[in-house]
């Protein structure tokens, strides 16, 4: 079984854990990376992909519309724009928030379950709210796996636990066993 | 085959099936072409109208839109309206006057689209602005949308009182000089904003899957409409705004769309890359 993308949600405490989660991921890895990040609408533009490139080799970009998805790249969604994938490419839409939140994990999980089934890999990381629950609900649905931050070392632990609740989790760990577990998927 | 056992990889094909056939019949019936819009948020739509109407299929839904036009209605307000802000993206505003007003000014009269209106937030925001750079009985505003209903909420300028607060933010940083409130006046239904901004703007329904080009202008704003179009129709687009240009008129898209997929891309240069304006040159 192989994998063609890695899709991560994070909220409230979620910049500290999507830079320490890259650090662990091996430059073996090939698969594309898509972040959906909670932030305010007005965060400075760039400040995100900055902060996070020091966590990895990777290049870090936030994508504009139809632009296509790349091998080995680390994409952000931008703020107040929700991010989509479709066909190899990327689509951006700024419909209402859903859940509060624009970007929205679900609405990337969501997209992501659908374009890439059982080749798609989701992580839920901290954050004081249950976004991204349906959608890990949905790439479960659609044959694919299934990650969660585990609640007790998150710096919130709502998100992981309702993500937890409404699917079935094919790993519950620690942010720094994470890496180890995305390599034995897609690299053994 | 047992019927209710798809495999979950049928059911997904399946579904793409019927959402072609509705989009098919859509067009047929009502006229309203959205064969050509991004998959992924026309998914999202579609199945919230399922929601809305409480059925469990899209060829469930299709019989419903087929049959009632109240249905294609309340469907074209989710596939239409698109949640924008007065003055969104503020470092915009703040380059519009600092590179496009002085360009207005050369002329004794010019004309400014905004192509995809929806409920008018972008259409208030620039008539403010051309006011204060007292532009305003130079240039012709034209609001269009595929969407009657938005364009009649756009005319009637009243949007959510609890946004003001937000707005007046978005105002200041866009460069605003006057103060926020002087233009609108708070009533039970919203915060009314002043009839004369828009007096001047010519509110039309227009549709840029299929209308064609209506005039000459010498701004085009489009910004965050045509991300909900999948590339084809994107470079359609693209070609129906550089007939609509003038010479050295400018496009001005969305932070996050790009003029590479246009298939004139050679004929523009940029103006302010960072806020996606850019200046036909030829």
């Amino acid at each position: 079984m192989s994998y063609d993308l890695i899709a991560i949600g994070a909220s409230w405490g979620g910049l500290l854990a999507v830079g320490t989660l890259l650090e662990g991921i091996s430059t073996e890895l090939e698969q594309p990376i898509v972040i959906a990040q909670h932030r305010s609408a007005e965060s400075t533009r760039g400040a995100l992909e900055s902060l996070l490139q020091r966590h990895t080799k990777r290049p870090v970009c936030e994508p504009h519309d139809k632009d296509s998805i790349e091998a080995s790249h680390v994409y952000v969604a931008p703020p107040d724009y929700h991010l989509l994938v479709e066909g190899g490419r990327f689509a951006l839409s700024i419909e209402g928030r859903v859940q509060f939140a624009r970007p929205s994990i679900d609405v990337l999980f969501e997209s992501v379950a659908e374009a890439y089934r059982d080749r798609a890999i989701a992580i839920v990381l901290t954050g004081a709210n249950e976004d991204g629950a349906a959608g890990l609900a949905a790439i479960k649905r659609n044959g694919g796996v299934g990650i969660v931050q585990d609640p007790r070392t998150a710096a919130k632990k709502a998100m992981p636990e309702a993500a937890i609740a409404a699917s079935q989790a094919d790993a519950v760990l620690p942010l720094e066993e994470i890496g180890q577990f995305l390599y034995g998927l897609c690299c053994l | 085959m047992p019927a209710g056992h798809l495999e979950r990889g049928e059911e997904l094909e399946l579904e793409q099936l019927e959402v072609e056939l509705l989009l098919e019949g859509i067009f047929r019936r009502y006229g309203f072409d959205f064969r050509e819009y991004a998959p992924a948020s026309l998914k999202r739509r579609l199945r919230r109208r399922m929601d809305g109407e409480h059925v469990e299929t899209v060829s469930a839904l299709q019989d419903l839109i087929l049959h009632d036009p109240a249905v294609m209605e309340r469907l074209l307000l989710d596939l239409s309206v698109n949640v924008t802000a007065m003055f969104r993206d503020p470092t915009f505003y703040l380059a519009f006057r600092q590179k496009v007003v002085p360009l207005l000014r050369t002329y004794p009269f010019s004309r400014l689209w905004v192509a995809g209106c929806s409920t008018g937030e972008e259409v208030y925001s620039l008539a403010i602005l051309l006011a204060e750079e007292d532009l305003s009985d130079r240039v012709r505003v034209y609001a269009t949308d595929i969407n009657q209903a938005v364009i009649d909420v756009a005319r009637l300028g009243v949007f959510p009182i609890e946004k003001m607060q937000e707005y007046t933010q978005n105002y200041i940083r866009a460069g605003g000089s006057h103060s926020f409130s002087e233009y609108y006046v708070a009533r039970y239904d919203g915060a009314r904003f002043a009839r004369s901004l828009v007096d001047g703007v010519v509110f039309a329904q227009h549709n840029l899957a299929s209308d064609a080009a209506f005039n000459e202008f010498n701004v085009v704003t489009c910004r965050n409409v045509m991300i909900y179009f999948a590339q084809p129709l994107q470079e359609h687009v693209h070609r129906l705004f550089y007939e609509s240009l003038a010479m050295f008129g400018v496009l001005a898209l969305g932070q996050k769309e790009t003029i590479r997929f246009s298939p004139h891309e050679s004929s523009f240069e940029e103006l302010d890359a960072e806020e996606r304006m850019y200046r036909k040159v030829r």
